[in-house]
C-alpha cells in the first residue's frame, strides 16, 4: 500500500459506447479521476438546491397578494443625471463570467505544467470572484439603506426582500467559499505542490493538477447558477 | 479439478483485466485518537455511525413507550398535551432520519461498500471521517433541543407550517423548532459528504472483474438509496432554511396572513402548501432511502441462507432502480387532504400504484428464491422471512392509502400509523436486526448467542404484529392519530380502551426485548462462539479478507479479482455448495456455471 503506486501500471481503456463502459468492471466513467466524478455528482445535488430555491421563489411570487416590485427600478443606479437600470448587476455578471474564462485558462496551463501562468490566472479568478462578492456587499448595503429588509420592503411585496437576501446570500456564500479555495489553491500552485506531489495538511493525500480542474468545475457551476438567478430574479 | 494444479491453471487460462484504478494511498493511524476517534477507516466510521444512530434511537424508543403509556393508561405517567406532542415529533424524526437513514447508509454503507466492491477504503477517507463528525454534531444539536426553554418542537415530524412556528405549538416560539431545523440542515451537509463517497466508491473504485451487474444486491440497494438521498435532501435543506428565516427573521415564505391568540401576526402572503410539497419531495424518497437498502440486504441474506442463487438478479437490480426513479414523482400522495387540485390526486395516485409493480417483482423474487431452496432457519433467515411477511402486509395497506377515494376517510387515523410502521418501520428494522446477526461474525469474529437471538426474534416479530395489527382496526373505526387522549363515550365503543391497553403492553414488551439484544451484543463480542472465516459460506467479497475481522485496508497485498456474481450457490458439479466471487473459472472447471 505504501507508495506502491509507482510500480503499478494503470491503463485507461479506449473510448467505448456508454453501455459498454457501464457494463465493464472497475470504473463506470473511464479515465475520470475520483475527485472529478465526485465533484460532478455534488454539483448535480447542488443544482437541486438552487432549483428548489428558484421554484420556491416563483411559488411565493404568485402566492403573495402584494405587488411585485419592478426589478429594473429597484436595481438601478444613478449615473450623473441618468438612471441606468441594472447597471451594477450587468457589471457583476460580466466580471463573474470573465472569471470563468480565466479559470478555464488556468486549468489549461495547469495541465501544461505551466506553473506561473496557471498561478497568475488562478489569482486573477480569485480577485474577480472577490470583487463580485464586494459588489454584492455594496448592493446589499444600498438596498438596506433604502429600507429593504427580509420582512418588509418599501417597493412592494415583502417576499421580494426575503427572496433577494436569501438567494443572493446563498449564492454569495458559494462564491465566497470558492474564492477562499481559489486563494488556497493559488498558494499551492506557486509553492509547486502540484509538481512535487506534496501531501495535503488535513487529508494527507498527494496534491495533483486535477485539483485545479475540479476547482474549475465548481467555479463554472457557480457562474452558471448566477446566470439563472440573473434571468429569473433580475430580468423577470 | 486437482487442487495442486490450481495455481498454474489459474495463471494460464483465466484472463485478468488490466488495472484501471490507482492503488489507494491510505493514512495509517498513528495514535489512539486517529485509530478509534478521528478514524479514516470506513469500517470504524460505519460502527461509529451505527452506535450513534442506535444511541439516539433509544431516545426515540423511550418516546414511543411514553406515548403509548399516555394513550392507554392516562395519568400513570403525568404529562400535558404539549409533552405528548413533543414525544410524537421527536419519535418520528429520530426514527426516520437519525436512526434508519444513518444506520443503513452511514452504518451498513460504510462498513460493507468497500468490502463488497473490493476496495481498500472509501475513495476519500478524510471526507468520510468529517461526514461522521458532522452527523454527530447534528445529533448533538437535536439532543440539545431537549434542554432549551420550551423543550423540543411538538409540530409533528412533518413540521408543517404555520403551526410549527406559532406560539401555540410546543417549541414553536422558542428554540425547539430552530434547533430541529438546524440539526436537519447539518445532517444533510454531513450526509452529502458521506453519500458522495459511497456513490463514487461504487462507480469508480471497484476491483478488477467487478462489473455493476456482479455487485451484491446489498450494494445496489445502498447505492440507489444514496443517489435518492443526494437528490432528495436538498428539498429538506432548502425548506429548513426558509422556515428558519420565517421563524427568526419574520419572512413570509410559508406563512400566510394569520391571527394568533387574537393578534394579527406580521406575516402575509406566504404559501404553507409550498412547504408540504418541499417536505414530501424529500419525504417520499426518504421512505425508499430506508427501504431500498433493506431490500438489497434481505436479498443477500435470503440467498445465502437458502443456499440458492437470487431469483431474477437483473430484475431485482432494475426493480431497485425503477422504484428509486418513481419515488420522485409520487410525493403528493401524502397531501390528498391538503387541498390540492383533485387532478393532482389523480396523477399521483396513478404513479403511486405503478410502484406496486417493481415492488411486487421483488417480493415474488424473494419467495421464488426460497422456493425449493435449502433453507436454513438461522436467525438472519428468520428475520428475512419475517421481513417479507411484514413488508407484504404493509404494502397491501399501501394500496388502500394510495387511492384518493379510500385515503380520504382513512387519513389521519391509526390505519395510516399501522401502514407506515409496518412498511418502513418494522420491515427495515427486521432487516437491520437480521443483518446484524449475519455480519456480527465479520465485525467481531464471533457469533451472537443463538438462544438469546431466538427469544429476541420471536418476541420482536410477534410483538410488532401485536402492536400494529390492531391499529388497522382502530383506524377503520375512525380513531384519529396524534390525539393526546382518546375520548370514550359516544364516538367509540369501550373496546378502544382495551385495544389500546393491549397495544401498549405489547409495545413495552417488544421494546424491552431489544435490551436483551444489546446485552447479547455486548456479551457475545467478548465471549461469543468463535466464528472463523466465512461462517455462513457466503460468496461475496466481504468474507474473503485475509484476516477476520478485516483490518485497515481490508484485503491483503493484492486486491481480489472477481470472476462471477455473488450468488453461485449449489452449483451442479462444484465440489462445494458455493463458489466465491474471486474463484477463477479454471478452479471450478467441472461446475456448470452460467456466464455472469
Amino acid at each position: 500500500m505504501e507508495d506502491s503506486s509507482s510500480t503499478v501500471k494503470i491503463v485507461v481503456p479506449p473510448k467505448q459506447s456508454f453501455s459498454k463502459e457501464w457494463a465493464s468492471d472497475q470504473k463506470a466513467f473511464k479515465g475520470v479521476p475520483w475527485g472529478k466524478a465526485m465533484m460532478w455528482i455534488f454539483l448535480v445535488s447542488d443544482t437541486f438546491v438552487f432549483s428548489i430555491f428558484l421554484i420556491s421563489y416563483m411559488t411565493v411570487r404568485f402566492s403573495t397578494k402584494a405587488e411585485w416590485p419592478n426589478a429594473s427600478e429597484v436595481f438601478g443606479l444613478h449615473v450623473g443625471h441618468y438612471n441606468v437600470p441594472l447597471l451594477l448587476i450587468a457589471i457583476m455578471t460580466f466580471i463573474l463570467i470573465t472569471s470563468s474564462g480565466t479559470m478555464a485558462l488556468a486549468v489549461k496551463y495547469g495541465y501544461e505544467r505551466n506553473r506561473k501562468m496557471c498561478g497568475y490566472l488562478m489569482l486573477a479568478t480569485a480577485i474577480f470572484g472577490a470583487s463580485f462578492v464586494g459588489m454584492q456587499a455594496f448592493e446589499w448595503t444600498k438596498l438596506i439603506s433604502e429600507g429593504v429588509r427580509p420582512w418588509e420592503n418599501p417597493f412592494g411585496a415583502p417576499q421580494f426582500g426575503a427572496i433577494f437576501f436569501m438567494i443572493t446570500g446563498f449564492h454569495g456564500t458559494h462564491v465566497t467559499i470558492g474564492v477562499i479555495f481559489l486563494f488556497i489553491m493559488t498558494r499551492k500552485v506557486f509553492r509547486g505542490d502540484f509538481d512535487t506531489g506534496r501531501r495535503g495538511f488535513f487529508t494527507s493525500q498527494k496534491s495533483h493538477y486535477e485539483a485545479i480542474e475540479i476547482m474549475g468545475l465548481y467555479w463554472h457551476f457557480v457562474d452558471l447558477v448566477w446566470v439563472f438567478i440573473f434571468a429569473f430574479f433580475y430580468l423577470w | 479439478m486437482a487442487a495442486d494444479s490450481y495455481e498454474d491453471v489459474a495463471k494460464s487460462k483465466d484472463t485478468i483485466p488490466a488495472l484501471e484504478v490507482q492503488p489507494q494511498d491510505l493514512y495509517h493511524a498513528k495514535s489512539f485518537w486517529t485509530k478509534y476517534i478521528f478514524c479514516q477507516d470506513a469500517k470504524v466510521i460505519g460502527i461509529q455511525y451505527g452506535l450513534t444512530a442506535v444511541a439516539i434511537g433509544l431516545v426515540g424508543l423511550a418516546s414511543s413507550w411514553l406515548m403509548r403509556m399516555q394513550i392507554a393508561f392516562p395519568g400513570v405517567i403525568p404529562m400535558d398535551p404539549a409533552a405528548y406532542y413533543q414525544l410524537v415529533t421527536m419519535h418520528g424524526m429520530i426514527m426516520v432520519v437519525y436512526l434508519l437513514t444513518a444506520l443503513f447508509l452511514g452504518g451498513f454503507g460504510n462498513f460493507l461498500i468497500p468490502l463488497m466492491v473490493g476496495a481498500r477504503d472509501m475513495v476519500f477517507p478524510y471526507v468520510n471521517m468529517v461526514s461522521y463528525w458532522v452527523f454527530f454534531l447534528a445529533v448533538i444539536i437535536l439532543a440539545a433541543s431537549y434542554f432549551v426553554p420550551g423543550g423540543p418542537t411538538g409540530a409533528g415530524w412533518t413540521l408543517y407550517p404555520p403551526q410549527a412556528i406559532t406560539s401555540g405549538t410546543p417549541g414553536g416560539d422558542g428554540l425547539g423548532i430552530v434547533l430541529m431545523l438546524v440539526s436537519l440542515a447539518v445532517f444533510v451537509i454531513g450526509f452529502t459528504m458521506g453519500g458522495l463517497n459511497y456513490v463514487i466508491t461504487i462507480l469508480q473504485a471497484r476491483t478488477r472483474g467487478m462489473t455493476l451487474m456482479r455487485l451484491p444486491l446489498t450494494v445496489w440497494g445502498i447505492f440507489t438509496a444514496t443517489v435518492l438521498a443526494l437528490f432528495a435532501f436538498p428539498a429538506l435543506f432548502v425548506a429548513g432554511i426558509m422556515m428558519t428565516l420565517d421563524n427568526m427573521l419574520g419572512t413570509s415564505f410559508f406563512m400566510p396572513a394569520i391571527v394568533q391568540f387574537g393578534e394579527q401576526m406580521t406575516h402575509e402572503g406566504g404559501s404553507p402548501i409550498l412547504f408540504q410539497h418541499l417536505f414530501w419531495f424529500f419525504g417520499h424518497p426518504e421512505v425508499y432511502i430506508v427501504a431500498l437498502p433493506a431490500f438489497g440486504i434481505v436479498s443477500d441474506l435470503i440467498s445465502v441462507h437458502a443456499r440458492k442463487n437470487i431469483f431474477g438478479y437483473r430484475m431485482m437490480v432494475w426493480a431497485i432502480v425503477i422504484i428509486g426513479a418513481l419515488s420522485f414523482i409520487v410525493w403528493a400522495h401524502h397531501m390528498y387532504v391538503a387541498g390540492m387540485n383533485p387532478w393532482f390526486g389523480f396523477f399521483f395516485a396513478t404513479t403511486t400504484l405503478i410502484i406496486a409493480v417493481p415492488t411486487a417483482i421483488k417480493v415474488y423474487n424473494w419467495v421464488l428464491t426460497l422456493w425449493r431452496g435449502n433453507i436454513r432457519l438461522t436467525l438472519p433467515m428468520l428475520f428475512s422471512i419475517a421481513f417479507i411477511i411484514t413488508f407484504v402486509n404493509g404494502g397491501l395497506t399501501g394500496l388502500f392509502l394510495g387511492n384518493v377515494a379510500v385515503d380520504v376517510p382513512l387519513s389521519d387515523t391509526y390505519f395510516v400509523v399501522a401502514h407506515f410502521h409496518m412498511v418502513m418501520g418494522i420491515a427495515p428494522v427486521l432487516v437491520i436486526l437480521g443483518s446484524i446477526y449475519h455480519w456480527f461474525p465479520l465485525i467481531t469474529g464471533r457469533f451472537l448467542n443463538e438462544r438469546l437471538g431466538r427469544i429476541h426474534f420471536w418476541v420482536t416479530f410477534i410483538g410488532s404484529y401485536a402492536i400494529y395489527f390492531p391499529m388497522h382496526y382502530l383506524g377503520f373505526m375512525g380513531v384519529t392519530r396524534r390525539y393526546y387522549e382518546v375520548f370514550e363515550g359516544e364516538a367509540f365503543t369501550y373496546s378502544i380502551t382495551g385495544i389500546n391497553q393491549f397495544i401498549t403492553i405489547a409495545a413495552l414488551i417488544t421494546g424491552a426485548v431489544q435490551f436483551l439484544f444489546f446485552y447479547n451484543i455486548i456479551v457475545s463480542s467478548k465471549r461469543g462462539k468463535k466464528a472463523g472465516k466465512n461462517p455462513w459460506k457466503a460468496c461475496s467479497l466481504e468474507w474473503r479478507t485475509e484476516e477476520v475481522p478485516p483490518t485497515h485496508g481490508n484485503f491483503g497485498k493484492e486486491l481480489p479479482v472477481v470472476y462471477r456474481w455473488a450468488y453461485d450457490f449449489s452449483v451442479p458439479g462444484a465440489d462445494k455448495d458455493y463458489i466465491t466471487q474471486d474463484t477463477p473459472p479454471s478452479a471450478v472447471a467441472n461446475a456448470k456455471v452460467e456466464q455472469t
